[in-house]
């Protein structure tokens, strides 16, 4: 059976950024990461057009 | 026998010192002991600067300028994310204790001890403020007063049950998703969430800079209004801090209800509502008036956006922290910061983008509406150590959950009040939402609210 792409994301993620991940911190990291990136999808979802600004505003 | 100041109001307390009718020693001696006495059953404070507080007390009956200190010798507490001169800023962890001393007090606090306040001492709160509960495994939790089984809510838990469980008349704490709203909400307090960029937030240990927020707990609405006015104003080391001269609230406060166009938000703000938290919306919106119901766009779509720039600027904050000491960590808090730096930037990206577009949309309902009510919390307390509770018909987590009406607020920064319902046996509270630089219109409300009985702090038996 083929892993769960979320399970090689987060080994590719810890290794490519240095972050140590005790297997037993695993599923809950595994489940975190599924309800934000279920937000995000509901987020990126939205239309919006090309020209849309971020809220910040960086004034020089 | 020493007088019991313990349910006084900052106002009262503020005009007996000022008039000579108390002492501010005698006022801070009294608080002091009812701290030493209550602590160990609500965990609120996890640092007493008893010292510094007795001799500002004494300074302050010297003083031949009390009589125009409009806080004079009001005990107040700061969530331990704060700087407090002497104290290492722990932010709720076990990680800052090691870091140095703070060498000055927050700014606000400076301001609040300026009018004449004293610092008694610094409040229990989640780890690094990624919380809604008011649980911290280091210092073990802040308990409800109104029921000492039960979460205070966070992540100022501390806050919420220091001034709920009558030991100080005012707190500060910090409010990013709903940190101040939640546990005004659980232990039956007022709490105020000013505009974002309102209040300056240097030298406090921060959580996500798009949303950190600072305000004040208390008892009333004019005790909100007394500390909130002497707290404004720019200071140039927060960048986010507004160049706005203070707007002083306290004049207009008993201004009333007239001319106010009040609604209440339907839709998602009822969604997932308990009976409880329907039954305070429904008697503070007929106490004000509000007899339409409208529709805040998007609001789930805000929470998600919300949820998304937070652990992702959480985790940013704490990477260092992660890599070297993650066994320190409280395990709720790391493992979702973890998480939160593996989330593509794109996504963040996405999401302020989103915030633009939502601000806008909502900022139209406050050409028609001076006020949106909706309820702070879906329920009111739930018992300590309680991972997960049903909301319309669906199992959650808690910890992530008791937000989920304060996040789309606070997402794009606009001023509440939140007001306590003294439902039995737990209250609950209602936030009373205004449009940017509207605190006024806020604390108004919350006022004759106050005044007419539908909002209360109640007394807790301990």
């Amino acid at each position: 059976m083929a892993n769960d792409p979320l399970d090689d994301f987060i080994t590719a993620a810890a290794a490519a950024l240095n972050l140590p991940l005790d297997p037993a911190w695993r599923p809950a990291v595994k489940a975190n990461l599924a309800v934000t990136l279920q937000h995000a999808a509901s987020v990126a979802e939205f239309p919006l057009a090309d020209e849309a600004e971020p809220a910040p505003v960086f004034k020089a | 026998m020493s007088k019991d100041f313990s349910w006084d109001s900052a106002a009262e307390i503020a005009q007996a010192v000022a008039s000579g009718q108390a002492s501010a020693a005698a006022v801070v001696d009294d608080a002091l002991a009812r701290i030493g006495k209550l602590n160990p059953q609500l965990n609120a404070f996890t640092a007493v600067t008893a010292d510094r507080a007795r001799a500002k007390a004494k300074a302050i009956d010297a003083s031949p300028d009390k009589k125009a200190l409009p806080l004079a010798g009001v005990p107040i507490a700061v969530k331990n994310l704060f700087d407090v001169a002497g104290l290492p800023t722990v932010a709720g962890s076990k990680i800052n204790r090691t870091h140095p001393a703070a060498t000055q007090d927050q700014p606000l606090i400076a301001r609040l001890e300026a009018a004449g306040a004293v610092l008694v001492g610094a409040l229990n709160m989640g780890e690094y403020a990624y919380d809604f509960t008011g649980e911290n495994v280091h210092d073990g939790p802040s308990r409800n007063p109104h029921d000492l089984t039960r979460m205070t809510g966070g992540s100022s838990g501390g806050s919420g049950s220091a001034v709920g469980g009558g030991l100080v008349q005012i707190a500060l704490g910090s409010d990013t998703n709903g940190s101040i709203r939640v546990p005004s909400s659980l232990c039956g307090i007022f709490g105020l969430k000013p505009t974002y960029g309102r209040l300056t937030r240097a030298r406090s240990f921060p959580f996500v800079a798009s949303l950190d927020h600072l305000g004040p707990f208390a008892r009333s609405a004019r005790d909100l209004a007394l500390a909130y006015d002497v707290m404004q104003g720019p200071d140039a080391e927060d960048p986010v801090c507004a160049q706005r001269a203070a707007e002083p609230i306290l004049p207009m406060l008993e201004r009333g209800l007239d001319g106010l166009r009040i609604a209440t938000a339907g839709g998602y703000f009822r969604k997932g509502a308990s009976p409880e938290a329907l039954e305070a919306l429904d008697r503070i919106a007929k106490a004000a008036g509000a007899r339409a119901e409208i529709e805040i766009p998007e609001a789930a779509r805000a929470r998600a956006a919300a949820y998304v720039i937070t652990t992702v600027e959480g985790a940013a904050l704490h990477i260092g922290r992660l890599r070297k000491q993650g066994n320190d960590f409280d395990p709720a808090v790391r493992d979702r910061f973890i998480a939160g730096a593996m989330v593509p930037g794109t996504l963040v990206v996405q999401a302020q983008k989103f915030r633009r577009w939502y601000r806008e949309q909502v900022l139209k309902l406050f050409e028609r509406y001076d006020a949106i009510l909706v309820p702070a919390t879906p329920c009111t307390a739930p018992k300590l150590g309680q991972v997960n509770f049903t909301l319309d018909g669906v199992d959650m987590p808690v910890r992530a959950n008791m937000g989920l009406y304060t996040q789309p607020i606070s997402f794009i920064g606009l001023p509440v009040a939140t007001v306590p319902v003294p439902l039995s046996p737990l209250p609950i509270g209602v936030q009373v939402i205004a449009a940017p630089w509207r605190e006024d219109v806020a604390l108004r409300i919350a006022h004759a609210l106050e005044r007419m009985g539908a909002a209360t702090a109640p007394r807790p038996n301990l």
